[in-house]
């Protein structure tokens, strides 16, 4: 048995409910059109070939190569899944090894997963790839190109979310913002030169060998999306980061705490079947912020969504 | 990350063995959603759900503590609570005057809450997976309307999970075999070692690309058309009504001692 921990896998009992059913809503919109896409995209070959593909991350996940001291560095595969196949279909890829990581390994929560799915499954192969593509777009589709690309996609797609992950512990009230960010990033800064590092050999090789391949990955669907979801996401992020739940002044903790004091003071005659305690869904202040937090991210991110479309839309009209 | 070769699945003769796989995933979802709601300090409560975990366990025949003993995959994670105790405010418990911390009552309990979470809540995973044959859960899932094709990937992926695992072990053993220590040699460069485990994912990949294509093929020739058909092997019994009704009603009967003073 290999084993070495990825501090990415977000278990159960670290993220609120009501953080962890947004984390579901989205995932869910993700995995509905990623399914859709890729239907499109491979017709009758969906099935086998992202499965394949599936167990294929899921093997090379266990690939590492020592580093120091007994750490290893090996590899997430999101953003070498979006280079060779497209955004969405690395998309699905991802969330079925995080699935069979969860259900079988329990490596990563149940109620979790809507969370780790848009951490590793959306965040990290939509990064990667417009990183990517970018950078494809400015040096032109050589050789070098696509390696700086693929490095600096990789490296990128595990520290944002890494970020991502800390933006949700804050949320929940699991760990502060103001240390649990730089931790996060910071650690996956360097966990990330791994991952960049092993998804250049791969593009490297590839490129050598058949470079076709390549191209599949850069034709795919959602190349245009990709950026404008990934934009909408990460601003998303950032309102909920900067939202008085989780800002780092006041502390999104000592918010939480003033509320429960506050809780604490009103709580005597507010039922009588329950004294004592209100219902954690209807009148928990913490709970309602959340929701509101909740709500605020979807329709910031539904709108960034809807210009995307349009511009999208926009775009093909005028080729 | 880790490949574990063997099946989680552990055969008993129980009746959880026995049980339609929906209940057993529509069981042990309620309880992960339970565990999440009792609130922080709710020792009672919390008590409840272990010992149901336990019950559960020993229920099925895998032994009583089956899950505590695998339940520590979680323990790396608890390093981004672990800032709780000191930066809560609150009536301080210890206090650490040479190093300006102090460790607060509400924080503790906060992290204690959250640790037991956890803790709970991967062995309700961890019995889900020892007790239910990979391809029932599937089906469940299927049964349960999550989209067919999602689960169709995730029933195929785990088809090939092992085999592409030897390729793995293949490829490692080979680059061992490779690189053996040379007497008064330095080490190859970190970089040099990355970029050889990535050619070796590219490598990996191209054969799994190969791979997929033979498999499509294969089945193509056999008559698949796009779409993944499966055939109904449970049948909710008398049993499974109860079941998920009893189980149903302990996971609240715990949530509900959290009610108490």
């Amino acid at each position: 048995m290999l084993f070495s921990p990825t501090p990415l896998h977000i278990p159960d009992g670290f993220l609120s409910i009501g953080v962890s059913v947004v984390g579901w809503i989205l995932a869910v919109v993700f995995i509905g059109i990623a399914l859709r896409q890729t239907k499109d995209q491979l017709g009758e070959r969906q099935v086998p070939l992202m499965g394949v593909i599936a167990a294929f991350i899921f093997a090379a996940q266990a690939i590492n190569f020592p580093v120091a001291a007994g750490t290893s560095g090996h590899l997430l595969g999101g953003t070498l899944a979006a280079i060779v196949l497209g955004p969405w279909a690395g998309t699905l890829v991802m969330t079925a090894v995080i699935a069979v990581q969860a259900l079988l390994f329990q490596d990563g929560g149940l109620l979790a997963m809507g969370w780790n799915i848009m951490n590793m499954g959306v965040i990290t192969t939509f990064t990667g790839y417009a990183v990517y593509m970018l950078v494809i777009r400015f040096l032109g589709p050589t050789t070098r190109s696509r390696l700086i690309g693929g490095f600096v996609g990789a490296w990128l797609s595990v520290i944002v979310s890494a970020s991502a992950a800390a933006i949700q512990l804050a949320i929940s009230g699991t760990s502060p913002l103001h240390l649990g960010l730089p931790a996060m990033a910071g650690v996956h800064a360097i966990i990330g030169l791994g991952e960049a590092i092993i998804t250049v050999g791969a593009i490297g090789l590839l490129q050598a060998s058949r470079p076709e391949v390549l191209t599949t990955g850069e034709t795919a669907p959602g190349k245009r999306t990709a950026t404008f979801t990934l934009v909408g996401l990460l601003v998303a992020l950032a309102v909920a980061a900067f939202s008085p739940l989780a800002s780092a002044r006041p502390d999104g903790l000592e918010f939480i705490a003033e509320l429960q004091g506050f809780l604490g003071l009103a709580q005597g005659p507010s039922f009588e079947l329950m004294p004592d305690y209100t219902l954690p869904f209807l009148s928990d202040p913490v709970l309602t912020t959340m929701l509101a937090v909740a709500v605020g991210t979807l329709v910031v991110f539904g709108l960034a969504w809807l210009i995307a479309r349009s511009s999208v839309h926009r775009g093909t009209v005028r080729d | 990350m880790h490949i574990d070769l063997t099946d989680q699945y552990q055969h008993r003769e129980s009746l959880i063995h026995h049980l339609d796989p929906r209940v057993k995933v529509v069981v042990t979802l309620f309880f992960i959603l339970v565990v999440g709601l009792v609130r922080h300090g709710s020792w009672i409560a919390f008590g409840a759900l272990f010992l149901g975990v336990l019950g559960y366990a020993a229920a099925s025949r895998l032994g009583m503590f089956y899950a505590v003993r695998r339940s520590f995959i979680a323990i790396p994670f608890l390093l981004a609570a672990a800032p709780l105790p000191f930066i809560i405010p609150g009536p301080t418990l210890i206090s650490f005057p040479a190093l300006n911390l102090t460790i607060s009552e509400p924080g503790t309990i906060r992290f204690v809450s959250i640790m037991l979470r956890s803790f709970i809540a991967v062995q309700a995973g961890i019995l889900l997976a020892a007790t239910t044959p990979f391809p029932d859960l599937v089906w469940a899932m299927c049964s349960l309307r999550i989209p067919r094709p999602l689960v169709a990937v995730i029933a195929f992926m785990y088809r090939y999970i092992f085999v592409l695992a030897d390729e793995v072990i293949r490829l490692m053993r080979a680059r061992a075999a490779r690189s053996p220590e040379i007497p008064g040699k330095g080490k190859p460069s970190l970089l040099w070692r990355g970029r050889v485990t990535g050619s070796m994912v590219g490598s990996l990949f191209l054969r799994s690309l190969d791979r997929s294509e033979r498999v499509y093929g294969a089945m193509a020739s056999r008559g698949y058309d796009g779409e993944m058909r499966t055939y109904s092997t449970f049948q909710m019994r008398g049993a499974d009504w109860i079941s998920l009704i009893v189980f149903s009603l302990l996971i609240l009967g715990s949530l509900s001692l959290m009610f108490l003073r």
